[in-house]
């Protein structure tokens, strides 16, 4: 494992993913839920993907989910791993999978949600192994 | 209404250029331009239609019809990153038909190399405002792990091994090295493949198509136009387009959008898969071509390992000659998007003007279909179908 930690670049928050990411701030993961047909959604966004209702609100993810696909970047300073992790609630969300040797890493495996500081931005959602 | 039969590829260019230190970006376009229209046996007067993307300059067709001195009644900049041009081909063929223009113009120039872009390991700007770019870009999504992440599951749902993927780039390599413009001339074998450097796992240094400066144009002719010409008519058969997302979250990166945009052309053009004898399928990476060669049904999903084995795609023993030209992963992959130079080779081959040691035999039915954007989030799919008449 490397010392060193990777930059990670701070997400620009706007008018519509200003709670998205306060919640981040305070250690939650949320995703989307339409109130209108109850479905759930990520990334989380005002107007529903599925009905285009705009009674969407966030709800609070558990934080377990498991690894659906994976990569190594190995051409990178810092060799580091993206994923998408199927979230319990249903979704699956771009990460990466952090703080475990990248060589072991899985499809299928369990992993639980930790925040990472960003470059002068808010925390960002990443998993590692349980 | 259907486009089937009512519009023409009439020229086609592929700009010669691999590494363009010492041109603009417009001038490259204007080049290509010149080069299909030529082709065609057409001059700048001719075209009343001009087709660009994301890669054109300033404000894509204004900037370029200013630049090239064109008169137009009918201009599209529908922009689907490396597949727009085959979609342009399908709108094309649309306007054509409407009565909208008669000689339509597709061009694409870009000089990432000379730019000095890590196009495939560096994380992409993409356009502003993108609502998804917060919520990936901490991540680093590059191109290269993205499509990687794509083979990554394919391995784990249905077995697709590394050495079936190096069997694409084999089969490129065995094409390219006929192409006097190639980058890539070696002839690689599976072993080449699976023992050069890891970029982004699964996928190895010759799994990745090639970064290159260059250029196209396709001209696009009424059928009165195309019969006036000297050259063989090339009939646009069929057209399908789709984008395929991350349906919110319901992520599966085991397809692309050629499920949609495949049938919809194979419809159109009233043909199936296996009436098809020359393939151009976009190959910014193998399991790019293994995917798509599945979605457009050349073989059951899943299989697409043991389909493109053993020399499967090769000119002259596989059953889908594809990417005569060496595509992508050995000839050329201008700005970063390889979708116009699919149906150059596709028309090349129709014609019969493909490299004799490539060139399909009795080749009168082709299919260009390419992927532009990223396998692994959104993508835009295109597909056209042509018939030598």
């Amino acid at each position: 494992m490397a010392n060193e930690e990777r930059k990670i670049q701070a997400p620009q928050p706007n008018p519509e993913t200003k709670a998205f990411w306060d919640a981040a701030a305070a250690g939650r993961l949320m995703i989307g839920r339409c109130t209108a047909c109850s479905q759930v959604h990520y990334y989380p966004r005002a107007i529903c993907p599925y009905c285009l209702s705009d009674k969407t609100e966030l709800q609070q993810a558990s934080g377990s989910g498991t690894i659906y696909t994976y990569s190594v970047m190995r051409r990178a300073p810092i060799p580091y791993a993206i994923a998408y992790v199927t979230l319990q609630e249903g979704v699956s969300m771009m990460t990466n999978i952090v703080d475990c040797d990248l060589d072991k890493i899985k499809i299928g495996q369990a992993v639980r949600l930790v925040f990472k500081p960003s470059e002068g931005g808010p925390p960002v959602p990443m998993f590692t192994p349980v | 209404m259907s486009i089937k039969g009512k519009a023409y590829i009439a020229g086609i260019y592929e700009h010669p250029t691999r590494k363009a230190d010492d041109k603009s970006l417009a001038q490259l376009h204007a080049e290509s331009a010149k080069g299909a229209l030529d082709d065609a046996g057409l001059t700048r007067a001719d075209v009343d239609g001009y087709f660009c993307a994301g890669d054109a300059p300033g404000l894509g067709p204004l900037s370029m019809a200013d630049y090239m001195g064109l008169r137009l009644r009918h201009m599209d900049s529908t922009d689907s990153g490396g597949s727009s041009y085959i979609i342009h081909v399908g709108h094309a063929a649309e306007a054509i038909a409407a009565g909208k223009c008669s000689v339509a113009l597709i061009t694409l120039a870009g000089r990432p190399r000379s730019e000095g872009q890590a196009t495939g390991t560096a994380p992409r700007a993409t356009g502003g405002g993108a609502p998804d770019t917060q919520f990936e870009n901490p991540y680093g999504p590059a191109t290269a792990n993205m499509y990687a992440m794509c083979a990554m599951r394919h391995m784990h749902q249905y077995g697709t091994t590394s050495e079936q993927l190096a069997w694409i780039k084999v089969a490129a390599s065995h094409h390219a090295q006929h192409n006097p413009h190639a980058m890539l001339r070696d002839v690689v074998t599976v072993e080449d493949v699976v023992n050069s450097p890891m970029i982004a796992d699964p996928l190895h240094r010759l799994d990745c198509c090639v970064i290159s400066d260059g250029g196209g144009a396709i001209i696009v002719a009424s059928p009165e136009v195309a019969g006036s010409l000297k050259r063989p008519k090339i009939k646009i058969l069929g057209a399908g387009e789709a984008p395929k997302h991350q349906m919110a979250g319901r992520v599966d990166l085991t397809y692309s959008g050629a499920v949609w945009s495949g049938p919809a052309a194979f419809a159109e053009a009233g043909v199936r898969p296996a009436d098809i004898k020359y393939a151009s399928i976009y190959d910014s990476f193998t399991i790019t071509v293994l995917m798509q060669i599945e979605d457009l049904g050349f073989c059951e999903k899943g299989q697409g390992g043991r389909f493109v084995s053993d020399g499967n795609l090769i000119s002259g023993t596989g059953k889908l000659p594809f990417n005569t030209d060496g595509g992508g992963l050995c000839n050329n992959h201008p700005a970063n998007r390889g979708g116009l130079t699919k149906v150059v080779e596709a028309v090349r081959q129709l014609r019969g003007e493909a490299h004799p040691a490539v060139q399909v035999k009795n080749c009168d039915l082709a299919i260009a279909h390419g992927t532009g954007g990223s396998l692994g989030t959104r993508h835009g799919a295109a597909t056209v179908i042509m018939e030598r008449e």
